[in-house]
């Protein structure tokens, strides 16, 4: 064997350990779902294997699964915006902080080591009426009796805010610690004003990490399920809430690989659309 | 036929001479031949089945109750560990067990004869050997009955207890008289607009929108109205629980005045001291429960432990820290004082009194109907 077929062939020998667990846990089973999709839920709640066509013409065409697509992404969307407003300042902050960077860090992290679910429901018990938020107004006399705050499309924002914005900062961070702080320094020497060196030098050499953090904030919020589910009310709902409901309560697992399906096209497009025009490396990044 | 009887006939066959000495001693010789050769690998396989059970149940003070009064007695009596797993209910279950490996889970406490109607339909069913399970016979012959019309004779689940969907409400808000006067209707009241609940089972709330309309839950007629009246219950509703822990949460919090609730856990309110009201309107929604046993389980420790949860010492112990009433016959056996006194308890054991589901009409309808609630409560 040459040089050249064997240096050719050593990535895919070390990348092959990878290559079978992507294979094994991901590719196959997704392709048992695409498998699924076209079948059929008997009467009593059983499957019929075949080649049917019917659980994707109800999702494409039945307007119930539009508008709740459509909701859902309009909920990641404004998740993503006030992650944005609220995730930049901060992930500014840490990085221009002088020594206790570590710390601000170790803070940021901290939240992932407590169950998202325990964290989700914690709001139950901050915005409740006998919550802490409640009681506290009511003890300083702002208010008379208690707010009702709970059960609601904002509090399910809220609780994916919660959960997003750590995402989104540590992307930013990444993003502006790149950035030359010489630059800014140069632009003030030139005579511009720090917020005018900050708008027109440090903002745009860091969009590509508020990029990164939106696309990640926006995938996460768009395919979940746990916070609509303990802090929605009987009508909030997002889509994965659905592939929950044909799954589990409706026993139509056929339905629900089309509606998972469905939900990872459109998610998989965005990505893609990202992917062309600012590249998946940033994202890696702030992952990293 | 078993092994004794077997070697008897081989026996009468050879002593008439149907079959030659050889013959006989050959036979006799391949079946001992046959027991020794399986006899280490049977021994491997009955002492791991019968080293640990898996029971699977609904949580909360239901699980407490059965760790206290019946696993740990019986791990204590016979040395079968009863691993005990938790479920939000029977439809997230089921996708469980649908996607396990026979044996992997192997007794349920499933809610009503609808759920074992549908485990039997799918094949989750076994044949119990009755004569292992002698309590048996101090149940409600009713609970069993229902069960039997399902599966065509032979149990594949033993009764457990029984109780109520009833309609809770805040004393402090509402008052008996008007929960009284109201009935059903009391959870599309305006007045008490984003202080309602419900919980979130399309089947509790197709029944009370039947309640709602006047209808007989099973056998309705206009369903149409029966959605109207969900949807009404929708828009006023703050939340729809989804656990017997945040049925509680919810009232003792006060986040919601008055909802349906299980008899059970509002009688765990009212202990806890929680002046929540509790009424069955008429043609309340009465349920029962069982123990089932899935198929692949190892029977006969499952069948041990179905006659020792049914003893009554266990199962009154359970009942007393459940809150609802056993499936023990109140006129075979002394329930003792606290029994009584829980919500849907029925002292002449005949349960004529509770109107419950009947499983064919609902499971008739399940797909259409559960597919028809998640667009109603999306606001369709």
């Amino acid at each position: 064997m040459s040089i050249e077929a064997r240096e050719a062939r050593q990535p895919w020998i070390l990348l092959s350990p990878s290559l079978a667990v992507i294979t094994l846990l991901l590719i196959v089973p997704v392709l048992f779902i695409v498998v699924y999709s076209f079948w059929l839920r008997t009467s009593v709640g059983d499957v019929q294997p075949g080649f049917f066509l019917d659980n994707w013409q109800d999702a494409l065409t039945d307007r119930f699964f539009r508008d709740i697509l459509l909701n859902t992404l309009k909920i990641a969307a404004i998740t993503t915006v006030v992650c944005a407003l609220m995730g930049y300042p901060a992930a500014y902050f840490i990085a221009r902080a002088k020594g206790n960077k570590a710390l601000l860090l170790l803070l940021l992290m901290l939240p992932f080591w407590i169950s998202y679910i325990i964290r989700t429901m914690s709001w139950i018990y901050i915005l409740g009426t006998s919550g802490a938020l409640n009681t506290a107004m009511e003890w300083l006399g702002i208010i008379n009796e208690p707010i009702q705050m709970l059960y609601n499309e904002t509090t399910v924002i809220l609780g994916l805010v919660h959960f997003l914005l750590p995402f989104m900062v540590l992307n930013v961070y990444v993003s502006l610690e790149g950035v030359d702080t010489t630059l800014e320094d140069a632009a003030g020497s030139l005579g511009a004003t720090k917020w005018q060196s900050f708008l027109q030098v440090t903002l745009p050499l860091s969009l590509p990490g508020l990029a990164a953090g939106g696309l990640l904030c926006f995938v996460l919020g768009a395919g979940t399920y746990i916070t609509p589910a303990v802090l929605g009310g009987p009508r909030d709902a997002m889509f994965a809430n659905l592939v929950f409901e044909a799954i589990i309560t409706q026993l139509n697992w056929p339905m629900g690989a089309a509606l998972s399906l469905l939900l990872l096209a459109v998610l998989g497009v965005l990505v893609m659309v990202y992917n062309h025009f600012l590249g998946l490396g940033q994202l890696m990044k702030g992952l990293g | 036929m078993d092994n004794t009887t077997r070697y008897q006939r081989l026996l009468e066959r050879f002593q008439n001479g149907d079959i030659e000495r050889r013959n006989f001693l050959g036979l006799i010789g391949a079946a001992g031949l046959a027991y020794g050769v399986q006899t280490p690998f049977a021994k491997y396989a009955a002492a791991q089945s019968v080293s640990e059970v898996r029971f699977d149940g609904w949580g909360g003070i239901v699980s407490e109750a059965f760790r206290e009064y019946a696993f740990d007695p019986f791990t204590a009596a016979t040395g079968i560990n009863v691993v005990d797993g938790t479920f939000g209910g029977g439809d997230e279950y089921l996708a469980r067990v649908r996607t396990s490996q026979p044996g992997e889970y192997n007794i349920a406490h499933l809610s009503g004869v609808f759920d074992y109607a549908r485990y039997h339909n799918l094949g989750l069913s076994v044949e119990l050997n009755e004569a292992n399970i002698p309590n048996l016979d101090l149940c409600i012959p009713a609970l069993s009955d229902a069960f039997r019309s399902i599966s065509g004779g032979p149990l594949s689940a033993v009764p457990y207890d029984y109780g109520t969907t009833g309609i809770a409400y805040n004393r402090a808000y509402i008052s008996d008289e008007e929960a009284q006067a109201q009935g059903a209707r009391l959870l599309i009241n305006e007045a008490y607009s984003g202080k309602i609940g419900g919980w979130a089972d399309w089947r509790t709330r197709i029944w009370y929108g039947a309640l709602q309309t006047d209808q007989d839950p099973n056998n309705i007629q206009d369903m149409e109205a029966v959605w109207d009246a969900v949807r009404q219950h929708r828009d006023l509703a703050l939340r729809y629980w989804t656990s017997g822990a945040e049925l509680m949460s919810l009232l003792a919090e006060e986040e919601i005045y008055v909802t349906e609730g299980w008899s059970g856990r509002i009688y765990a309110l009212q202990e806890q001291g929680h002046d929540i009201g509790y009424i069955d309107p008429p043609n309340g929604f009465g349920w029962q429960e069982c123990l089932f046993v899935l198929a692949g389980s190892p029977l006969e420790a499952c069948e041990e432990l179905l006659n020792f949860m049914l003893a009554p010492e266990t199962s009154i112990a359970v009942a007393e820290g459940q809150n609802y009433p056993p499936a023990l016959d109140p006129t075979q056996v002394d329930l003792g004082d606290k029994i009584p006194t829980l919500p849907a308890f029925d002292p002449t054991g005949t349960l004529s009194g509770l109107t419950f589901a009947v499983p064919d009409y609902w499971n008739g309808n399940e797909q259409e109907w559960s597919e028809t609630f998640s667009r109603v409560q999306r606001g369709y």
